[in-house]
């Protein structure tokens, strides 16, 4: 890739993006819009794919909302997301964990990566 | 007053706007051009300035008679050289323009030469609708009728019909100028340009 586009990517690049991957569970804080006022959603679920890199890098989040899957793509470097915590990192053997859609209840978990 | 410069398509990326949506954006190194002549009325029968590109080109690129011509507007290496249609009046051989003159700039014109791609039939081309695949139709990606019998007895110009496609001049018009950096002379057009990276772009900046 050019440098310079490298360069536009970096600007608009944020620093403060954890290391994390998918099957780890995050809380995104969203800032959200409501006519004048400004407040902070959080999002919390698994992280179950993480595309594309630099600026145009996205995560899907997924989580279950009332007995409803729902997912979210952020798009990482998004000036929308005020804050991105790790709550837990997941054991997972795939990097794209598209599969836990089909999946329901007890399945759909995913195990804590336990370091020792 | 209409502006114009010549680039280079560097690429896509995306960025985020004051609307924290995000734009996707084509990069341009555009300019630095130089005026290499102008054209009036009295000597061409129109209006235009010619200007050239300035960037790096090999010793051999450029023959003689293109020397001499660089020469004499006191330009240094340039290798495309477009002309820009209608009045200059501030400019003269030897101008340089940059993307400065874009500063205040919002909608631009781009005009380069579309990506290639060979001769294709009449189904990629004009989007026309090809048969049926199965069921033994034996019309599958042909183009069909192209006319009448023995009244008109030809084929009527401009029927579409399969050929070459792409490689030719294409105008975008109204395209957001989205940034100017002028520090390495780069312009951020919102949306898609003609042309492979490294293709030869003419931007015509509407105020």
């Amino acid at each position: 890739m050019s440098e310079n586009i490298e360069a536009i990517e970096k600007q608009g690049q944020r620093e403060d993006v954890p290391v994390f991957k998918a099957g780890d569970t995050v809380r995104v804080h969203v800032k959200v819009r409501e006519g004048e006022k400004e407040r902070l959603q959080v999002f919390q679920g698994v992280v179950i794919a993480r595309k594309h890199g630099g600026v145009r890098e996205t995560i899907t989040v997924r989580k279950i909302s009332g007995g409803m899957g729902v997912e979210r793509i952020f798009p990482l470097h998004s000036p929308i997301i005020d804050k991105i915590e790790v709550v837990s990192e997941g054991k997972i053997r795939r990097a794209k964990l598209y599969y836990l859609r089909e999946l329901k209840g007890k399945k759909a978990r995913i195990e804590e990566l336990r370091r020792d | 007053m209409k502006i114009g410069i010549l680039g280079r398509k560097v690429g896509m990326t995306q960025i985020f706007d004051e609307t924290r949506a995000v734009v996707p954006v084509t990069v341009v190194a555009a300019g630095p051009c130089v005026v290499l002549q102008k054209k009036s009325p009295s000597t061409d029968g129109y209006h235009a300035v010619q200007v050239g590109l300035v960037e790096k080109v090999g010793r051999r690129a450029i023959t003689k008679p293109q020397a001499g011509h660089l020469k004499k507007a006191g330009a240094g290496s340039v290798r495309a050289i477009r002309e820009l249609r209608g009045e200059f009046p501030d400019l003269v051989p030897g101008n340089t323009i940059t993307v400065d003159l874009f500063k205040d700039i919002q909608v631009v014109e781009v005009i380069g030469t579309s990506k290639g791609k060979g001769f294709q039939g009449v189904v990629r081309r004009h989007h026309f609708r090809g048969g049926r695949a199965t069921h033994g139709s034996m019309f599958h990606r042909a183009p069909g009728s192209i006319g009448a019998s023995s009244d008109p007895s030809r084929v009527f110009k401009g029927t579409k019909m399969g050929g070459q496609m792409g490689s030719g001049r294409v105008t975008v018009k109204n395209l957001r100028l989205v940034q100017v950096d002028a520090e390495r002379g780069l312009l951020l057009i919102r949306g898609a340009v003609p042309g492979p990276r490294g293709g030869l772009l003419t931007i015509h900046g509407i105020r």
